[in-house]
């Protein structure tokens, strides 16, 4: 296999997931535990398909994933910090809402228990899977430049410190002046609308939604946040690890070598080793899960 | 995790000099059951509304709806039967997160547990011999499934106890690793051919409720609903009459109170995950013993997730569980019934909408109740 196209498919397999883990790194630094990235991921997706169906236009179903992510994002905060739910247990009422509410709405909209009809997405049909045909799409240079971006926003910027200070110690943030409160809801709705972003090139990238699509890929995501210990370079190439073991699954689909499902398991057998600290403790943010009463 | 300790008690009042201190009262106090009842109904209204604005987007009438939802459930006896077996396997399920949250830890694995347990008994089914009578049978089954989970449920115990790994992410990405070996083993080394399930047990298969009352004929209800109902009761006592029990609550209450007085904080915590592995692995036998008598790729998808929904909504009580095991079976039994009218997956929504309304409305309901109490009391 040639060395380029191993590598543009990896990335194209590694966009969704940097993405969504751009939005775990910000969610979890600022104490509000990542599991809903698979609920804004598959939201996303739909709102995509079905922006971009109605409009006729990509760029719609980009918008409407950023806001669908966003209200997903709204409604998770609102319960973990105004009315200061167990996130895990909201987290996952979130996952199946989503599930629940894009099966709902792909019956009411296109009548189908399955998938949505073909809606326009960036690359032009028969462009190939190379990296001509990846740098056509918008989506991907969001992908590629999300997480620099998230470490500058996080290390170089008021608003980072911020959000780190309320991950870590909340109380000595509000003792300052900090509205814990309102650095978290921003950033998870900053975390919902990068996660709504994965799903929207998931969807604009097959041409369609289709039912349970992002199948797990928030969850690898967030396993990524964590094998990559909250830091947005570290995550980022957990992500291109991940993305690249499911390339080479993909490559050697057909041949024993090894089982696919085995090659399935490396982002979370991975991350259980680094929760674990055999080989350098992942130490999660200190007031990660915790609402500060207020 | 601040709703981890909210969840996992029931708070009682400060006992009155008066009453001895074995004497425990018959009922609990009306601030205990107001608590404990007003956040469920308030989920249920809301669930309720959401479920009739779904309804009208779809053109139909909601009484229309949920009356067709009472009579496909309650209403005769083929889907009562239907939901009595669902709400089995979830009763297992919330069994299993109930304790960890009791303990004050999160079980998010019960999924991959559950399975497990299914597969571990089906695996036993395959090497006995047939002819062997269920009721011998039945021992070996219960060891071998609740050894399936129990050792998926160990895993993070044991990583919590000795590296303080978080039992949330480790048993979340446990799910994952576990349903990719088991799709690994039955889809490579034991299907039947042209299957996606193992070959049949050869003895020790459950008699199903059609067998005994003609009226459940075609129902996938089976007797293991009375195991069911012990290992609930057996759960009570444990956490209510024993000393284990008592070391549990503790840690799940306060770990720095119960390590000072002397609990071992390590041990209760991987003993509560892995008999909560065991207790989801168990409820593998409702498919594997009293229904198809093979283990299938799939048999339970999502029962381990609403088993945190049953646990949370029954207030990790073996009574509640069980309550709210049948609420959400009625649900989920419920949707297959509307289907012709809305479309099913408006009870995936409902189901979200139970537990965002209850998770959200436990602290705040508590919080107004007290403000009221001290209020009248004043």
């Amino acid at each position: 296999m040639s060395l380029t196209a191993f590598l543009a498919q990896t990335l194209r397999i590694a966009i969704p997931y940097l993405l969504a883990a751009a939005g775990g790194v910000m969610s979890e630094r600022a104490g509000l535990i990542g599991l809903t990235l698979e609920g804004y991921m598959l939201g996303g997706a739909f709102c995509a398909a079905v922006g971009s169906y109605a409009a006729g236009a990509p760029w719609v179903g980009v918008v409407a994933a950023v806001v669908g992510g966003a209200a997903l994002a709204m409604l998770y905060a609102t319960s973990a910090i105004r009315f200061r739910a167990d996130q895990v247990v909201v987290g996952i009422a979130i996952n199946l809402l989503a599930i629940g509410l894009t099966r709902f709405f792909l019956r009411l909209f296109f009548d189908s228990s399955s998938n949505s009809p073909r809606v326009p997405g960036f690359t032009v049909r028969g462009s190939g899977t190379g990296f001509i045909a990846l740098l056509q799409n918008p989506l991907v240079w969001i992908g590629v430049l999300v997480m620099p971006l998230i470490a500058w926003l996080l290390y170089r910027t008021p608003f980072g410190l911020r959000v780190r200070a309320v991950g870590e110690h909340p109380g000595a943030a509000a003792s300052v002046g900090v509205s814990v409160a309102k650095v978290r809801y921003l950033a998870v709705a900053l975390s919902g609308m990068l996660a709504g972003l994965g799903g929207a090139y998931l969807a604009l990238d097959q041409h369609q939604f289709t039912d349970g699509m992002t199948a797990g890929r928030g969850f690898i995501a967030l396993a990524a946040t964590i094998f990559g210990r909250w830091d947005p370079k570290r995550a980022a190439l957990a992500c291109l690890l991940f993305a690249a073991a499911e390339t080479l699954q993909i490559r050697l689909q057909g041949s024993d070598a090894i089982p696919s499902q085995f090659v399935e398991m490396i982002p979370y057998v991975l991350t259980i080793v680094a929760l674990a600290g055999v080989v350098g403790r992942a130490i999660p943010p200190a007031a990660l899960g915790r609402t500060p009463s207020a | 995790m601040s709703m981890e300790r909210s969840l996992s008690t029931l708070p009682t009042d400060p006992p009155t000099p008066r009453t001895p201190p074995s004497a425990r009262p018959l009922l609990p106090s009306r601030a205990t059951l107001e608590e404990a009842i007003l956040p469920p109904l308030v989920a249920l209204m809301l669930a309720a509304v959401v479920g009739d604005l779904l309804i009208l987007s779809f053109g139909q009438s909601p009484s229309a709806v949920f009356h067709l939802l009472l009579e496909g459930t309650w209403g005769n006896a083929y889907g009562f039967g239907q939901v009595l077996y669902k709400a089995t396997t979830l009763v297992f399920t919330g069994l299993a997160v109930g304790l960890g949250l009791r303990a004050g830890l999160f079980n998010i694995g019960a999924e991959s547990q559950l399975a497990a347990g299914g597969f571990t008994a089906a695996m036993v089914g395959i090497l006995l011999p047939a002819g062997i009578p269920a009721l011998l049978c039945l021992p070996i089954y219960l060891i071998a499934a609740a050894l399936g989970g129990g050792v998926v449920g160990a895993v993070p115990g044991v990583l919590k106890a000795r590296f303080g790994a978080h039992e949330v992410i480790v048993t979340i990405m446990l799910n994952f690793v576990v349903l990719a070996l088991l799709n690994y083993l039955t889809s490579e080394k034991f299907h039947v051919p042209d299957t996606l399930h193992t070959a049949e047990l050869k003895s020790g298969a459950l008699p199903r409720l059609g067998d005994m009352f003609a009226a459940y004929h075609g129902s996938a209800a089976n007797v293991t609903i009375l195991l069911a109902l012990l290992a609930a009761f057996a759960l009570g006592w444990y956490l209510f009459r024993t000393r284990r029990g008592f070391e549990l609550r503790a840690v799940g209450l306060q770990p720095g109170a119960a390590e000072y007085a002397g609990v071992d904080v390590g041990g209760v915590t991987w003993r509560a995950l892995t008999i909560s592995g065991a207790l989801a692995g168990l409820g593998g036998l409702n498919f594997v013993l009293g229904y198809k008598h093979y283990y299938e790729e799939g048999f339970a998808t999502g029962a381990g997730f609403l088993g945190i929904a049953v646990a949370l909504v029954g207030r990790s009580h073996p009574v509640g569980i069980v309550l709210a095991a049948l609420l959400f079976a009625t649900l989920s039994q419920g949707g297959l019934a509307v289907n012709a009218l809305v479309p099913k997956q408006m009870v995936d929504v409902l189901q979200a909408v139970v537990i965002l309304a209850v998770s959200t409305s436990v602290p705040e309901v508590r919080r107004l109740l007290r403000s009221v109490r001290r209020s009248a009391d004043r």
